[in-house]
C-alpha cells in the first residue's frame, strides 16, 4: 500500500450548476458532462445532482425523496407519512444497473399533500410541518434519510464519481430549468450515502465546494430552533441556515448572502454609512451564522440559484453566460463542456453572492 | 507538431509534449492540469482552457495560452515565460521564484502570493486589466505590475493588497486612491531605479497583446514596497 506522501490526490470537490431564465427544461446530460474535466477534484465517493422544475405534473406535492436499509424501514417511514400525508404516489426512483456504484440503497419517491387536519391541529403551516417531519425521520428513524423534500424538484445522489451518478439516476431522462452538480472529496467526515451532496430541505438545495470551519458554532445555533445535523457532514448545515434564514426569517438572498460570507469589520468600517449600517445589522443580529473557512457554494431554490464564495474566496468559482443560460463551474472548463461559446465569463469577487432568477411566471 | 487534447487526461497529454520534441500546439484543450509542469526549453502553445497549475514548476521555455486559464497558473515556476492571452484565475504565481507571466487580461485573488527573489532570480507578473484581493500576500520578492487597462470602472485591485509584504514590489499603472494598503507598506511614486525597471515590462506587455510603450509609460504609477527589510523582525519576540 502507498502511504501518504508517496501518493498524490489532487482533489478538492468540484461545483456546477446551469439556469435557463426563460425556464426552458434541460435534460441532465449536459451537467453530468460538465463534471468530467473536473474529474480528479472527487475521489468517487460522492457526486450529486439537484433538479428544478422536474415533477411538473406533481408541482402541487411535496416530492420526498428516501434511501432506506431495508424493507421494515420503509415501511415504518411509510406508516409515519401516512399520518399526516395524503401519499399521492409512491415509487421507486428508476436506476440504471451499472458496475461504478454499488452497495445500493432502496431509493424511494413519495408525492406528498400534507392534511389540513393535521396542519389545524398542530396550528402549523405546511412548510413548516414538513421541515418537522423531514427532521423527525432523519433524526429518529434509523435507516432512513429523506434527502430531497421540495415541490416540483429533487435531489439525487450516491457514493460514486458524479458523471457515473447521473447516469446511476437517469438523469437524460429528466427536464429542469435549473440543474446543479457536486463532485466529492470528502475531507473529515465519510463518504456515504446520506453524506453525498446536494443536502436539501424543502425547496433549498446546497452544493458546496470546502469546509466550514465555524460548522460546530453554526449547528449549535441552528438546532436551538429545531434543526438537526444528522448527516455527518459540515455542508448540511448550510441547507438549514438558508431555509432559517429566508422561509422563516424572511431575509433577501442578498441578504443571506451577507449573513453568511459577511465582510470584515475593517471592510465595513470604509463602506457607505447606509451600507456599513445594513452589515453592521446583521452581523450582530445573526453572528453564529457566519461561515468562516473555504467555500463555493451553489444554492438552488425554487426559481433560481445563488452562488457564493467565502469573503476571502479560498475556493474558486466561474460563471458564463449565453442566451438565457448561466453557467457556474468551479473551473472554465466545465462551463465550455456545457456550452463551449460562453459568453461574460467572469469570476465573482469573496462573499458577492450571484442571484439568478428565473422571468416572472416561467416555471 | 499539433496534439489534440480532446480525451486525453492530464498524465497522457504530457507526455505527448514530451514526446513533441521542442515546439508543439495542443488545440482542443479542456481542464487538463499540470500541462507543461517542470519541464524546460519548450514552447507549447494552447488553443482552449487549460486546467489548474498550468506550468507549475516550469523551469524554462515558452508557455502561450489563446484564451483564459484557470487557477494556480506558474505555481512555484522557477524560469520561462507563461503568456495567457486572456484572463488568469486565482493564485497565479503562487510562490513563484524566477520567470514571467503575462496576463493580457485580469488576474483572480492572491496573483502573486508568496512570490520570492534570489539574486538573478527575479520573478515577474504582469496583470494588463485589475487583480482580486490579496494580490502580492506575503510577497518576499520580485515584481508585480498592474496596468490598470479596461477595469470596467473598479479598482486595479481588490482588499488586502500587500498584505504581509516583506520583499520585492508591486507597482499600480492609474489612479490608486481607492485602494487600501496595510500599514506595514509604502505606496510611492517610482524612482529612478524603480522606472527603469519597470518600461521593459511595458515594453514587453506591449510586444505581445498591442498597445503603445510610451503612452502607458506616462502612467501615473505606484510602486508598493514594504517598509523595511525585515518589517516583523519584533513582531512576535524582541530579539
Amino acid at each position: 500500500m502507498k502511504r501518504e506522501g508517496q501518493v498524490r490526490i489532487p482533489s478538492g470537490c468540484a461545483i456546477s450548476a446551469v439556469i435557463s431564465r426563460e425556464g426552458r427544461r434541460m435534460t441532465g446530460e449536459k451537467i453530468v458532462e460538465s463534471m468530467i474535466p473536473m474529474h480528479d477534484r472527487s475521489n468517487g465517493l460522492g457526486g450529486g445532482f439537484a433538479a428544478y422544475g422536474i415533477y411538473p405534473e406533481y408541482r402541487d406535492y411535496y416530492a420526498f425523496h428516501i434511501f432506506f436499509d431495508s424493507r421494515d424501514t420503509r415501511k415504518t417511514c411509510e406508516a409515519l407519512l401516512k399520518e399526516g400525508f395524503e401519499i399521492v404516489k409512491a415509487e421507486h426512483i428508476p436506476i440504471r444497473q451499472i458496475p461504478e456504484i454499488t452497495d445500493v440503497p432502496l431509493i424511494w419517491r413519495y408525492f406528498l399533500a400534507p392534511m389540513q387536519s393535521v396542519l389545524n391541529r398542530l396550528q402549523l403551516d405546511a412548510e413548516e410541518y414538513v421541515a418537522r417531519i423531514v427532521t423527525k425521520i432523519n433524526a429518529e428513524l434509523r435507516g432512513a434519510y429523506v434527502f430531497s423534500s421540495g415541490k416540483n424538484m429533487g435531489t439525487f445522489k450516491a457514493v460514486g464519481y458524479p458523471e457515473d451518478v447521473g447516469r446511476f439516476y437517469r438523469l437524460e431522462e429528466y427536464g429542469a430549468y435549473c440543474w446543479t452538480a457536486h463532485g466529492r472529496y470528502p475531507t473529515n467526515t465519510p463518504g456515504w450515502w446520506g453524506g453525498a451532496h446536494p443536502f436539501s430541505l424543502l425547496e433549498w438545495s446546497v452544493v458546496h465546494n470546502g469546509e466550514i470551519s465555524s460548522y460546530d458554532a453554526n449547528r449549535r445555533c441552528v438546532e436551538m430552533f429545531g434543526y438537526q445535523c444528522t448527516l455527518q457532514t459540515d455542508t448540511e448545515v448550510m441547507a438549514y441556515i438558508a431555509d432559517y434564514l429566508l422561509r422563516r426569517q424572511g431575509l433577501t438572498l442578498e441578504e443571506t448572502a451577507s449573513v453568511m460570507a459577511a465582510p470584515f469589520w475593517s471592510t465595513i468600517e470604509h463602506m457607505e454609512p447606509q451600507e456599513a449600517e445594513r452589515l453592521t445589522y446583521l452581523r450582530k443580529v445573526f453572528p453564529s451564522l457566519l461561515l468562516t473557512g473555504p467555500f463555493s457554494i451553489i444554492l438552488g431554490f425554487s426559481g433560481g440559484l445563488m452562488a457564493l464564495n467565502d469573503r476571502l474566496k479560498l475556493r474558486s468559482m466561474v460563471v458564463g453566460e449565453k442566451d438565457d443560460r448561466v453557467f457556474i463551474s468551479s473551473e472554465e472548463a466545465a462551463i465550455r463542456v456545457m456550452e463551449p461559446d460562453a459568453e461574460n465569463i467572469w469570476a465573482p469577487m469573496g462573499g458577492e453572492p450571484v442571484i439568478v432568477r428565473l422571468k416572472e411566471g416561467t416555471y | 507538431m499539433d496534439i489534440q487534447a480532446k480525451g486525453l487526461d492530464y498524465r497522457a497529454l504530457n507526455e505527448a509534449i514530451r514526446a513533441a520534441g521542442p515546439s508543439c500546439r495542443i488545440t482542443g484543450c479542456l481542464g487538463q492540469r499540470f500541462i507543461g509542469a517542470g519541464m524546460s526549453g519548450r514552447r507549447v502553445e494552447i488553443d482552449g482552457i487549460p486546467g489548474n497549475a498550468l506550468g507549475a514548476y516550469l523551469g524554462g521555455g515558452f508557455l502561450t495560452v489563446n484564451g483564459n486559464a484557470q487557477d494556480a497558473v506558474g505555481d512555484t515556476m522557477n524560469g520561462g515565460s507563461i503568456v495567457v492571452r486572456g484572463s488568469v484565475g486565482d493564485t497565479a504565481g503562487y510562490a513563484m521564484r524566477g520567470g514571467e507571466i503575462y496576463v493580457q487580461g485580469n488576474a483572480g485573488y492572491r496573483a502573486g502570493i508568496h512570490m520570492k527573489a534570489y539574486q538573478d532570480q527575479q520573478p515577474v507578473i504582469v496583470i494588463g486589466g485589475r487583480a482580486g484581493s490579496f494580490l502580492g500576500e506575503y510577497q518576499a520578492g520580485g515584481t508585480i505590475l498592474v496596468l490598470g487597462l479596461h477595469t470596467d470602472g473598479k479598482p486595479a485591485a481588490g482588499y488586502f493588497p500587500c498584505t504581509g509584504q516583506h520583499g520585492g514590489r508591486v507597482i499600480f499603472r492609474g489612479d490608486v486612491s481607492a485602494i487600501r494598503f496595510p500599514d506595514q507598506v509604502t505606496p510611492h511614486p517610482p524612482t529612478e531605479e524603480e522606472t527603469a525597471l519597470l518600461r521593459p515590462l511595458v515594453e514587453r506587455w506591449c510586444a505581445l497583446f498591442g498597445g503603445d510603450a510610451e503612452a502607458l509609460m506616462d502612467g501615473p504609477f505606484t510602486v508598493v514596497t514594504p517598509d523595511s527589510k525585515n518589517p516583523y523582525r519584533q513582531m512576535y519576540a524582541a530579539n
